[in-house]
């Protein structure tokens, strides 16, 4: 369960750039999340509200985008979306690839105000 | 109140970004020390700690050797790699989950790198949490045991499909416990098809030479690299 930890740098992170831009409430946080980044979408939703409490995100709704996870594949000479995650293998071709290029991001994209 | 039209506010940073940076810089004194790092990833049990006992006393005529040993309580494993003879320095983290780069400066406090060689890095066993935290580490290897089931690299991809080497650990007990080898194989390919997938036993005579071997290679590899670009 390190979705809560993961929900505190967020609020840190959150906390500070909503002051430098003189935002008193936050209505909305918009992540993108890979899918092998490892998170848990509902445990960081509820560890979020526990590290929001008292912060201007406290009532800030997460807005998560799924990253998919894409490969570049060597024999196509391109990238392709896995459509399984646990399926390293290119959807064209069928050749294995192991070349990660997009699946583990964790970003913070933007806040929203009310 | 004041009317305030909603408004966006752009941040583009990644979440663990703090992390990242201060595994930079752990990269950057590893690498000036001439330190070898490796972070091992299991779950709880896949026998890290015996695989880096009997790798520590293997090695210990070769490299100087040093591992830092998370557990979430006691320092069992910490008394017990000791006995190996290589630097050893227990990481307790109470309820963390995973080691972050912070912890892992903290502990290198007092040893000189410049003194060292070899660091292991032994990470928290659990195979979700410690995946996105990079340690500085040069190789990230992951054990696979073979009482845990052949299915794990399936459920567990973020961890497996970073690994630069996959370890089947207690291949001793494979056989009494019905471990499928070639499906441990096929379901560890189909999430990272190009790491190495290294047989071992920390119990039998031999069991670890082709991970040494491996090992030797990377430490190798890494010194000509550094020598070549000052």
């Amino acid at each position: 369960m390190h979705e809560l930890s993961i929900a505190h740098n967020i609020v840190n992170i959150a906390s500070a750039a909503a002051a430098e831009a003189g935002a008193e409430e936050i209505s909305a946080v918009h992540l993108r999340i890979g899918a092998l980044a490892g998170v848990v979408a509902d445990a960081l939703r509820f560890s979020f509200a526990i590290a929001a409490e008292g912060t201007p995100l406290a009532n800030a709704e997460l807005i998560i985008e799924e990253v998919p996870v894409t490969v570049f594949c060597s024999t196509c000479n391109t990238e392709v979306t896995l459509p399984n995650p646990r399926l390293f293998r290119c959807p064209q071709c069928g050749q294995p690839s192991g070349q990660l290029v997009h699946g583990r991001e964790l970003e913070l994209v933007a806040l929203e105000t009310p | 109140m004041s009317y305030e039209a909603k408004r966006l506010i752009e941040i583009r940073q990644g979440v663990l970004s703090k992390n990242d940076q201060l595994a930079a810089e752990l990269r950057s004194r590893f690498h000036a020390a001439g330190v070898f790092v490796v972070n091992l990833l299991s779950s709880p049990g896949a026998g890290k700690t015996s695989l880096l006992e009997a790798t520590m006393r293997a090695l210990l005529a070769e490299y100087r050797v040093a591992a830092l040993v998370g557990d979430l309580a006691t320092d069992n494993d910490a008394r017990r790699l000791a006995r190996s003879g290589g630097l050893v320095r227990q990481i307790q983290t109470g309820d963390m989950c995973h080691l972050e780069a912070d912890i892992v400066a903290r502990h290198l406090e007092g040893w000189d790198l410049n003194e060292l060689d070899l660091l292991f890095i032994e990470n928290v066993g659990n195979l979700v949490c410690p995946s996105g935290y990079d340690l500085g580490e040069a190789t990230r290897v992951v054990l696979l045991s073979t009482t845990e089931g052949e299915d794990k690299p399936l459920k567990y991809p973020s961890t497996f499909a970073t690994a630069d080497a996959v370890l089947l650990t207690k291949m001793d007990l494979a056989e009494p416990v019905g471990f499928d080898r070639a499906q441990a194989e096929a379901n560890i390919r189909a999430v990272n098809p190009l790491a190495p997938i290294i047989a071992t036993s920390a119990r039998r005579e031999g069991g670890l030479a082709e991970w040494l071997a491996w090992l030797r290679e990377r430490i190798t590899t890494q010194g000509e690299h550094r020598r070549t670009s000052g």
